[in-house]
């Protein structure tokens, strides 16, 4: 005989399959969400002598790129940029370009490795952060010595380590982003 | 199961007409982004304050949940320290004892330096520097992460805030105010690579720049060179040279001597300031003050301080 309905039968992490599905606000405004507060960090009380903040918005950006790609147009990095500049401390376009060059040239990237890891994506994050690091630093406007240079490899380094929790809060986020919330009639 | 949405890269083989057209489209959005980023990172590197309307507009808007986040951060610091102050009462008490007995001998020496000084300055004809801040604020931000050091604290162009004006903590100075916005204003910090504020030994009359270095520490360069006379210890105030920064205001301390001058630790560390003080700038004030002729007297002889 079969079993009577049993309540786990039609769920799964996102919820029930039945008369659910995703809210197209949640799947669609999470990423957007994170990276906006994300660079709204300069913002937070404290007073730093020397820069040691990974750029998290930045970082929120590359993580939800690899993570999920697809899920953020290509043009993202124009009002994400820009969003970020307002706060940042950088000059006005810093970060329309630097988010943008990172957009295009991770897809760049995707199309010749197409099949890939978390290490492999790590490595990607790692180098575009680095790249970004040292393009942020010459573009602030502030003076090139070698004591600036030194000072980046410490921030350098807590963003790379910070790159595998960011990824796994991203992961969180996204599950919730694709939870089955909206009724369907 | 897999998530609806993944798609892995813009171009697939076997798309179809539209979704072809689709991605071109974003590639071209994005390389428009990259060119007008390009552009206006061009044009706001040759104008630092050309996007400063924007800049502000912004801070203004997220400024008071910041100035909410910085009162409970320092309720929230007050409360921990109210906790460990109950560890070890006792022997805090006993030796609060002692030091009050030292600093009331301290107070009573003080004071008669004090009345000396009056009567000093009385004899010069010199007057007190009397700061009336334009506006009380909070430190509410930081650009924490870029190689700029740039502040933001909750007063404004309403608050009679005006660009140019030093932003003094009790403990000394931290900077001055870079770009003001309606309620929030950005200030740049001592330690930013652009500042320079002149200053002198507090004990004589050794002029110099303080310089910021962007890891925390200022760079002193003495502006007569020769035998270096700076020893570790030593600390800088402000020499009021150039009309900024009023005289007298304590900028940093000595660490290392080096071959130009020295490096120096800042005095008044805004990571642990809550409140600044924004003070009208020095230039400012002597013009206002000059119209009597008793301050007019004061302010000519202060440069050869």
């Amino acid at each position: 005989m079969i079993s009577s309905s049993n309540s786990r039968a039609h769920r799964d992490a996102y919820g029930s399959q039945i008369n659910r599905d995703h809210l197209p606000i949640l799947v669609y405004g999470i990423p957007w969400l994170t990276i906006i507060l994300a660079s709204l960090v300069p913002m937070v009380p404290f007073i730093a002598l020397a820069p040691i903040l990974p750029p998290l918005g930045y970082l929120f950006l590359l993580t939800w790129r690899l993570v999920r790609p697809g899920l953020l147009p290509l043009w993202a990095g124009l009002p994400l940029g820009a969003f970020d500049d307002l706060f940042s401390g950088q000059p006005f376009g810093s970060g329309i370009f630097l988010f943008s060059v990172t957009l295009l040239s991770i897809e760049a990237i995707e199309i010749r490795f197409p099949w890939r890891n978390f290490l492999l994506d790590w490595f990607t994050a790692s180098l575009a952060l680095s790249v970004y690091l040292y393009a942020c630093f010459l573009f602030s406007g502030a003076q090139l010595t070698s004591i600036q240079l030194r000072l980046i490899l410490p921030q350098l380094l807590l963003s790379i380590v910070l790159f595998p929790i960011i990824a796994r809060i991203v992961a969180l986020l996204d599950r919730f982003r694709l939870m089955r919330i909206r009724k369907v009639r | 199961m897999a998530p609806p949405t993944i798609r892995r890269s813009a171009f697939r083989s076997g798309m179809n007409k539209k979704a072809r057209f689709t991605a071109f489209t974003g590639y071209l959005v994005a390389s428009i982004g990259v060119l007008i980023g390009a552009v206006l990172l061009a044009v706001s590197m040759w104008h630092p304050s050309l996007f400063s309307g924007l800049r502000t507009t912004a801070s203004d808007a997220v400024s008071p949940a910041s100035e909410a986040g910085a009162t409970v951060r320092e309720e929230g610091s007050s409360f921990f320290q109210a906790i460990s102050g109950y560890y070890r009462a006792g022997s805090k008490n006993a030796q609060l004892k002692r030091e009050m007995e030292i600093a009331r001998v301290k107070l009573a020496e003080a004071d008669a330096v004090k009345q000396e000084n009056i009567r000093l300055k009385a004899v010069l004809g010199l007057k007190d520097r009397d700061p009336q801040p334009v506006a009380i604020a909070r430190l509410i931000g930081s650009t924490s992460s870029s190689a700029r050091r740039f502040a933001y604290i909750s007063r404004g162009r309403d608050h009679g805030v005006t660009a140019g004006m030093p932003v003094v903590a009790p403990k000394g100075l931290i900077g001055r105010v870079l770009e003001t916005g309606r309620s929030s204003s950005r200030v740049m910090l001592l330690t930013d690579t652009e500042s320079m504020v002149p200053v002198r030994r507090s004990t004589d009359n050794i002029v110099a720049f303080a310089e910021g270095r962007a890891d925390g520490s200022l760079r002193i360069r003495l502006i007569n060179l020769g035998i270096n006379p700076l020893k570790p210890g030593d600390v800088f105030v402000t020499s009021g040279a150039g009309g900024l920064f009023p005289p007298g205001v304590a900028v940093a301390v000595t660490t290392e001597v080096t071959k130009d001058g020295a490096i120096a630790n800042l005095l008044a560390n805004p990571a642990a300031t809550d409140f600044v003080a924004v003070e009208p700038s020095w230039q400012g004030n002597i013009e206002a003050k000059s119209k009597t002729p008793e301050a007019e007297k004061a302010s000519s002889s202060e440069p050869e301080e």
